[in-house]
C-alpha cells in the first residue's frame, strides 16, 4: 500500500473553493493522493466530490485554492491535464453512433498512442467492436469509458461513480480491473457512494461534508476513530452466558435466540472475559464472531447532523 | 493519419450511418429535389433553370440548418463535449469537424443534383463547373456557419428547432428558392436579402451559368464569405463545453452580429 511509503503526492489539493452563485459547492477541500494507491473520495450528495474532481480534471476553474497533478498546476496549466490523467466522468457521454472500435481509435489518436485493441478482450467488449455506443448496456458503456480512460496508460486515473447502476458481476469485474491497475502502479481516485466498495478497495479515504474535508485516513483508521463499538456475537453449548455475567468494556448486551451479542469498546478485554466465563462454567464455545464497525457506520456517524468527526 | 482526420473520418461515416443525419443530408433534400423537379418542371417550365441552384441550395440548407445544430446541442447536453475535453479533443475539432463533414455531404448531394438534373428534368446545368464548385462551397460555407452558430448558442434541442426552422422556412419562401427573388414584391425582396440563399442563387447564375445574377457578383461573394467567416469566429468565441459550466465568453445574442453582412446587403443592394 502506498500509504506506508510516503513519497511525493501525485495529487495535492489545497483549500479548494468553488462556488456557483451564492452556493459553495466546494468550500475548503484539501487532500493528497500518493503513488499507486486507490484513494476514495466519499461524501453525501452535494458534498462537493464531483465539483472537486471536475476542478482537478480541468473541467471547472476553482475560485481559489491550489491543485497540482504530478507537479503540474491544474489551474494555470489545465491544458496539460489530458496528457496526465485518465478520466471516467460520472456523466460520461460518447456520440450515440460511435462504435467501440471508433471510440478507441479516436481517443487514442488524440492521446497520440496506438489504439489498445488488446483491452477490448480484457474488458469483455471483444465481440462488441462494431456495436454503437447507444446499443451497449449500461455496464458495457461503463467498461468502455474506463477502458478509454486507461488506454493511454496514464499514471493517474479518476473514476467518478464507476460502478453506479451496474449489476453484481459487472461491479466485481470493475473491482478486479481497479486492483489490477493499482498492482501495475497506477494511482486511482475513486469517488463512490458505495461504502463497501470503497472500504474493500481504497487504501486511504477522504470524507467531504458540505464542501469541506472532514476526515482523512485509511478505512481502518477512520472506523477506529469513531464512537461505534465492536459487535461480538457468541453462542455456547449450555448457554452459560445467559445470566447476568459482567463482561468488561461492554456497554450493551442483546439476546437473539441462542446468541448473545455484546457491544464492546475493548475487544481483547471483552473476549478474554467471555472465554474465561465459558471455561469457568464448564461450557463449550459453539460460535464466536466479531464485527468491527463498518466504514458505512462511521460515514453515517460523521455525516449525521451534529455528527462526530 | 492525424487525430483530426481520424475524427473527421468517424464523423463523416456517422453522417451516413445515423438515420437522422442521413435524412437531412441526403434523403430529404434529394427526395424533395425529385418531387419538385418532377412536379414543378411540368407545372411551370420557367422553373427549370431554377432547379439546380434552388435544389442545391435547398440541400445545403437541409444539411446545415436542419442537420448540423441538433447533434451539437445534443452532444453538449449529453456530456459528450466533456468527455472530449478530458481526453484532449480541442474545441476547434469539435466545431470544425462536423462543419467540414457537413460541407462534404453537401458537395456530394449537390453533385448528384447537378449530374441528374438534365437527364431527369431537362433542366439547364452549369456551363462553368469550376464556377459551380465555387458556388457550392461558398453556399455550404455560409450556411454551415449559421448552422454551427445555432448549435453553439441554442439552449436546448427545442430552441434549435425554432432557430433552424426560422432560417429554413424564411429561406424557402423569401430566399429565391421556390420563388425567384426578382418576382417578389420589393419589400419582401429586401427582407430576402437578409438570407444567404438570395446571394447564393445569384452567385450560381453569375458563376455557373455565366449569366447575369439578380445581385452584383462581387457583393454577393463578399457577403457570403464574410458572413460565413463571422459565423465561424462567433461560434468559436461563444462555444460552451457543457450545459452547467458557464464557459461561454459572451452573451448568445452576440450571434446576431453574424447578420451584419446581410444587413449591409439589404441596405445597400
Amino acid at each position: 500500500m502506498a500509504s506506508s511509503t510516503r513519497t511525493e503526492p501525485v495529487v495535492r489539493v489545497d483549500h479548494l473553493r468553488k462556488t456557483y452563485g451564492s452556493v459553495a459547492a466546494a468550500d475548503d477541500v484539501s487532500f493528497e493522493v500518493f503513488p499507486a494507491e486507490i484513494f476514495g473520495l466519499l461524501g453525501p450528495n452535494g458534498a462537493g466530490k464531483t465539483t472537486s474532481l471536475e476542478c482537478l480534471e480541468g473541467l471547472r476553474r476553482p475560485d481559489s485554492g491550489a491543485m497540482t497533478v504530478m507537479g503540474v498546476d491544474a489551474v494555470r496549466e489545465a491544458a496539460r491535464l489530458p496528457g496526465l490523467l485518465g478520466v471516467q466522468l460520472q456523466s460520461s457521454g460518447l456520440p450515440d453512433g460511435i462504435t467501440v472500435d471508433e471510440a478507441m481509435r479516436l481517443f487514442c489518436a488524440y492521446h497520440r498512442v496506438a489504439p489498445r485493441y488488446d483491452l477490448l478482450e480484457q474488458f469483455g467488449l471483444g465481440d462488441k467492436r462494431r456495436a454503437q455506443f447507444h446499443l451497449l448496456s449500461a455496464g458495457q458503456q461503463r467498461r468502455l469509458a474506463l477502458m478509454l480512460a486507461i488506454a493511454p496508460e496514464p499514471k493517474l486515473v479518476i473514476l467518478d461513480e464507476p460502478t453506479a447502476g451496474l449489476d453484481v458481476a459487472s461491479r466485481a469485474q470493475l473491482h478486479d480491473i481497479m486492483r489490477g491497475l493499482r498492482a501495475k502502479g497506477t494511482t486511482i481516485i475513486l469517488s463512490s457512494h458505495d461504502m463497501a466498495e470503497v472500504e474493500q478497495l481504497a487504501d486511504r479515504v477522504t470524507i467531504l461534508l458540505r464542501g469541506r474535508t472532514v476526515a482523512t485516513g485509511t478505512p481502518r483508521e477512520l472506523t477506529a476513530s469513531g464512537g461505534q463499538l465492536t459487535r461480538i456475537t457468541v453462542r455456547t453449548q449450555a448457554s452459560s452466558l445467559a445470566g447476568d455475567a459482567v463482561i468488561p468494556n461492554v456497554s450493551q448486551r442483546d439476546v437473539q435466540g441462542e446468541y448473545i451479542i455484546y457491544f464492546s469498546s475493548d475487544v481483547a478485554a471483552s473476549i478474554g472475559a467471555i472465554l474465561a466465563r465459558i471455561a469457568e462454567q464448564g461450557d463449550t464455545l459453539v460460535d464466536l464472531r466479531m464485527e468491527r464497525p463498518s466504514l458505512e457506520e462511521r460515514f453515517l456517524e460523521i455525516t449525521a447532523p451534529g455528527g462526530r468527526q | 493519419m492525424s487525430a483530426f482526420w481520424i475524427h473527421f473520418d468517424i464523423e463523416f461515416r456517422h453522417g451516413l450511418r445515423n438515420r437522422n443525419m442521413l435524412l437531412m443530408n441526403y434523403l430529404f433534400p434529394l427526395g424533395f429535389y425529385v418531387a419538385v423537379g418532377g412536379l414543378m418542371a411540368q407545372l411551370n417550365p420557367y422553373f427549370r433553370p431554377n432547379i439546380v441552384p434552388a435544389m442545391v441550395t435547398f440541400a445545403a440548407l437541409a444539411g446545415t440548418a436542419l442537420g448540423l445544430p441538433n447533434p451539437l446541442v445534443a452532444a453538449r447536453e449529453n456530456g459528450v463535449f466533456r468527455s472530449f475535453k478530458v481526453n484532449g479533443v480541442p474545441a476547434a475539432s469539435i466545431l470544425l469537424i462536423p462543419a467540414l463533414s457537413t460541407i462534404l455531404h453537401v458537395v456530394v448531394s449537390s453533385t448528384i443534383i447537378a449530374a441528374t438534373a438534365r437527364p431527369l428534368f431537362h433542366a439547364p446545368v452549369p456551363v462553368d463547373w469550376a464556377g459551380f464548385a465555387l458556388f457550392v462551397l461558398l453556399t455550404a460555407f455560409a450556411l454551415t456557419g449559421l448552422g454551427l452558430l445555432i448549435g453553439v448558442i441554442a439552449a436546448n434541442v427545442r430552441a434549435t428547432i425554432l432557430w433552424s426552422q426560422l432560417l429554413f422556412l424564411s429561406s424557402i419562401l423569401l430566399g429565391g428558392l421556390m420563388v425567384p427573388s426578382g418576382a417578389l414584391p420589393p419589400a419582401f425582396r429586401r427582407v430576402g436579402l437578409l438570407l444567404p440563399t438570395s446571394y447564393a442563387v445569384s452567385v450560381y447564375r453569375s458563376l455557373a451559368r455565366r449569366s447575369v445574377g439578380s445581385l452584383p457578383l462581387t457583393w454577393s461573394l463578399l457577403v457570403l464569405l464574410s458572413s460565413g467567416t463571422l459565423c465561424f469566429l462567433l461560434a468559436a468565441y461563444l462555444f460552451n463545453w457543457d450545459r452547467q459550466n458557464a464557459t461561454r465568453r459572451g452573451h448568445p445574442l452576440m450571434a446576431l452580429l453574424a447578420l451584419t453582412p446581410y444587413i449591409f446587403g439589404a441596405i445597400l443592394l
